[in-house]
């Protein structure tokens, strides 16, 4: 622990969620737990096809059918263009999607929507519906959508933001630091690799669910599985052209996002069936529904070349990336833009860099937000490029890295830049303790004495392999948190936040944030937060932004309202308010004389000069401080079956300090295991005419307890000045580490270099055999 | 439409519901109020649902609610009643074992199942028993951990303080 972290009382220790005991007891408190009477099914009729004009849609007999209370189609239901996207406003995704549409783009597209007295009549409805399809031409890979002649999938004349229409390109980046072209020329070595990865689904174990109703004042109220309560009330506005004064969204608990719940996908269906029928109605995906139409993460081809000098300085860098982004342009530019801005100012020696890429549309399952946000297929082509460099130059893939990573004082010029989908902001870097991390990592993963060793057990091959990065905490000058805490007369507070805990723990480490400034212990720091009638505003979770953005905006409140309580107990113990601090629920003169908060606050609220004890505070961050990240893993490759088993997996992170260090500890091994399915088994699989094969978690192999490997999460502690308590973010880096690390030791266990994900029996099995013929 | 009549003992109290003949038994409780019982899938792949059914831990979408008339059963609800947590959720709450918590439920009925067929389960054990209860968020290291605390704690007699 550093020294600044030392003193903390609440911060730092791995206290229990606030929402812990509700949770254990299996309270209520998700979505679909609160039952309403009279509550409509809503169930959503699929595009059977990849890419058709609706030619003629029937609904009367559906709508005929006893127990049937509204049928919504292209016919009836506003036509604006927006995104799905939860951003910032204006969103840098463009504007090309209807609520519904003459036109389907995508296996699974909307074509229309029954509400119904129960989901088997609404089922049975949707079976009434009479559509008539005239099929299109269907783009189904990234070449196929840049190819001469290709079918284009936005062809309507209202959708904007799109880079170029007629090519399928939503979106198009190019940045140039030096000369990359000078850089390769004046290398003594140069590698080149292709990557690519697959689709890939976030699978939260609760999927998109909402609940909506009218209140007493003729108001929806959105009950919703977001991760964007602001975004989802502004966009559900603009979508419905209905007021957003209008709305009221309200996150309950949810279960799990990683950034599928940061997109809008049916919480204006939910809405708009309320506002029709005066009903509460109910949208809830089943899971063949959540693989089919909710969101994946981008498949991307990357390509990375690196140019260095013999002693492995970094001269040149080009990464170029084709982003997959399906058929609506969702996250298409940002995502895109992040798979160059959160992996190459990690390499900021070379003076030479260049980042470019397109993002295609083509009618596949829609890309969207996905922990990691590009950065994670951005460092699988960049950390095996690294280690083929290391292989060349005949050097310890540790001190290739060691040489050229990024430290404390220094910046990149990629930093300011590249963005996310425009330019970014320079800052340099105030916190690294990268070198400790990939110090401890090795030393815990044995790499002096298992890597190159090939130890053969019985048919399997071990192996070792390592990969660095960094990510950010929260988009710099875009992000905005806000926080509200007011006191009451027992001494405790309320503290109002629109930050969204989808399960992170946000709603405790924020409250730890500030209990820690007022001096109280966390049960005395009562949270409500992500309800837009009661909370401030927040852009919700994404980008890694919730403790380094929101806990800021806490931090700033509790420290306005330790100012009031100051300016309340002052007179009371007759001293100077500079003189005064606040520990232990009472505020301390320096003689040691003190009062109580409860006094305090009783004082202010019934006594002399009385107001609220209370402030709001915002945060809009100047800089992304990244957290850095060393992996190492230990694999066993089956010879015989190609097979890969990761025995051991190391991840040493320096995340500043960690608020709660065991939810800190925990979004690691959950972001790792994420990624080691991501690297290993998981996939979905499309078939000839784009529909969805393997639409269920049986099917779709997603990691379980017997999976896990011997894991290592290390808290490698840096204090982060500009952080709230020293703090960075954590919540999406570990995702984007198995993948090149374990591609690595596959490498140095069998020789082959795999660049397609994921790394299957198969896949594994015939690189060996080509590699062997 | 309700044309079976079944009675099940829950959480310790005898209830009879009308049912339809094809409902399932996470249909039928959650309905009832036992909001504890989380549907992740719906086909038996991911554990959410997963109920105590006469001492067993069953996913209850898979099993016919007429199927399990007469039967007793344990849901998250009647795992501790009042101040009190039941030693398992005390572990899973101290080890850090819950994040979003829609598993968690499932998770810790197929840990009861566990511990009272195998007090001192070993870590094989554990992976082996809860390997069909699926967790997105935790990468399971802090669930492992909290089945062995709360082998130690029921083995003290410990509950919640």
């Amino acid at each position: 622990m550093s020294d600044r972290a030392r003193g903390f009382a609440t911060v730092g220790k791995s206290l229990r969620k606030v929402d812990g005991r509700a949770l254990v007891t299996g309270k209520p408190e998700f979505v679909a737990d609160l039952q309403l009477p009279d509550t409509l099914h809503v169930k959503i009729l699929g595009s059977p096809y990849a890419h058709a004009r609706i030619a003629s849609i029937d609904t009367s007999a559906a709508e005929a059918m006893p127990g049937v209370a509204c049928v919504l189609t292209h016919v009836n239901t506003p036509t604006t263009r927006h995104t799905t996207a939860g951003q910032g406003y204006p969103e840098p995704s463009p504007y090309d999607t209807r609520m519904f549409e003459n036109k389907v783009r995508f296996v699974g597209d909307r074509v229309a929507a029954v509400a119904a007295d129960s989901e088997a009549i609404a089922k049975a409805a949707l079976n009434l519906i009479r559509v008539e399809y005239e099929e299109l031409p269907a783009v189904l890979s990234i070449d196929e959508a840049l190819a001469d002649g290709a079918p284009v999938i936005h062809d309507e004349a209202d959708s904007t933001g799109i880079y170029d229409v007629a090519r399928n390109i939503v979106a198009d980046v190019d940045i140039d630091v030096g000369n990359v072209e000078q850089g390769f020329n004046d290398s003594d070595e140069v590698v080149e690799v292709t990557c690519e990865t697959q689709y890939a689904q976030h699978t939260p174990i609760e999927t998109h669910v909402v609940l909506s109703y009218l209140d007493g004042a003729n108001r929806l109220v959105l009950r919703t599985s977001t991760q964007v309560p602001f975004h989802a009330r502004r966009i559900v506005a603009q979508t419905l052209g209905i007021p957003m004064h209008r709305i009221r969204v309200i996150k309950p608990r949810i279960g799990g996002g990683f950034g599928t719940k940061q997109e809008i996908l049916i919480e204006d269906i939910a809405g708009l069936v309320s506002l029709r029928t005066g009903r509460p109605a109910l949208v809830s995906l089943t899971r063949k529904e959540e693989f089919v139409a909710a969101r994946t993460r981008h498949p991307m081809r990357v390509r990375v070349k690196l140019g260095a000098m013999k002693d492995g300085r970094l001269n040149a860098i080009e990464m170029e990336a084709t982003s997959n982004t399906g058929a609506y342009g969702a996250h298409g530019l940002t995502v895109l833009a992040n798979a160059g801005s959160k992996t190459l100012p990690l390499y900021n020696k070379a003076p030479h860099a260049h980042f470019y890429g397109q993002a295609v549309y083509t009618n596949l399952p829609v890309g969207g937000a996905y922990r990691g946000y590009g950065a994670t297929q951005g460092y699988f082509a960049l950390e095996t490029a690294m280690d083929e460099l290391a292989d060349r130059l005949g050097m310890d893939p540790i001190e290739l890295r060691q040489v050229n990573h990024i430290r404390v004082g220094e910046t990149s010029p990629i930093f300011e830049k590249l963005g996310e989908g425009r330019e970014g902001v320079s800052q340099i870097v105030n916190s690294c303790e990268l070198p400790r991390c990939i110090e401890i990592g090795a030393e815990r993963i044995g790499w002096a004495r298992k890597r190159g060793k090939r130890l053969k057990v019985g048919r399997w091959v071990h192996g070792l392999g390592m990969s660095v990065m960094m990510q950010g905490s929260g988009i710099p000058e875009i992000d905005m948190g806000a926080a509200t805490i007011k006191m009451n007369e027992d001494g405790s507070f309320n503290l109002l936040i629109g930050a969204t805990d989808l399960g992170t723990g946000s709603d405790t480490i924020l409250a730890q944030i500030a209990a820690e400034v007022l001096g109280v212990p966390l049960t005395k720091m009562l949270v409500t937060s992500s309800d837009t009638d009661l909370t401030p505003f927040d852009v919700g979770a994404y980008a890694s932004s919730t403790t380094y953005v929101s806990g800021m905006a806490v931090q700033r409140a509790a420290e306005q309202v330790r100012d009031q309580i100051f300016g309340v107990a002052a007179p009371l113990l007759d001293v100077a308010i500079d003189t005064l601090s606040l520990h232990d629920e009472a505020v301390f003169a320096t003689a040691g004389n003190s009062v109580t908060l409860a006094q305090v606050c009783q004082r202010a609220m019934y006594e002399s000069n009385q107001f609220q004890i209370g402030a709001t505070a915002s945060c809009v961050p100047t800089q992304s401080p990244p957290p850095f990240l060393a992996n190492f893993a230990e694999v066993a490759v089956n010879l015989d079956t190609g097979k890969v088993r990761v025995v051991h997996y190391v991840a040493a992170v320096d995340c500043g300090v960690a608020i709660n260090p065991q939810m800190a500890e925990g979004q690691m091994e959950g972001s790792v295991m994420n990624g080691i399915g991501y690297a290993l088994t998981e996939e979905m699989i499309l078939s000839s005419k784009g529909r969805v094969r393997n639409p269920s978690l049986f099917d779709y192999k997603i990691p379980g307890m017997l999976d896990v490997p011997a894991m290592d999460v290390v808290l490698v502690e840096s204090y982060e000045p500009t952080g709230p308590m020293g703090a960075k973010s954590v919540g999406e880096i570990g995702i984007n580490g198995p993948i090149p690390t374990i591609a690595n030791a596959i490498y140095d266990a069998v020789g082959i270099r795999l660049t397609e994900t994921p790394f299957t029996p198969e896949r594994v099995l015939k690189a060996m055999k080509e590699a062997s013929s | 439409m309700n044309d079976v009549t079944i009675t099940l003992t829950i959480n310790g109290r005898e209830k009879t519901f009308e049912i339809a003949a094809g409902e399932k038994l996470l249909e039928v409780l959650r309905r009832e109020g036992y909001m504890s019982i989380k549907k992740g899938c719906g086909t038996g792949d991911c554990g959410a649902c997963a109920i105590l059914l006469n001492g067993r831990a069953v996913n209850s979408c898979l099993v016919f609610a007429a199927k399990a008339d007469g039967g007793t059963i344990l849901t998250a609800e009647g795992l501790s009643t009042g101040e009190a947590l039941h030693p398992i959720q005390t572990a899973f709450l101290d080890e850090g074992a819950v994040q979003c918590g829609y598993c968690t439920p499932g998770m810790m009925m197929s840990t009861v199942d566990l511990l009272t067929r195998n007090p001192h389960p070993t870590e094989a054990e554990i992976r082996e028993a809860l390997s069909g209860n699926l967790c997105r968020c935790t990468g399971y290291v802090k669930q492992i951990r909290a089945v062995q605390r709360a082998a130690e704690l029921m083995e003290e007699g410990g509950a919640d303080v």
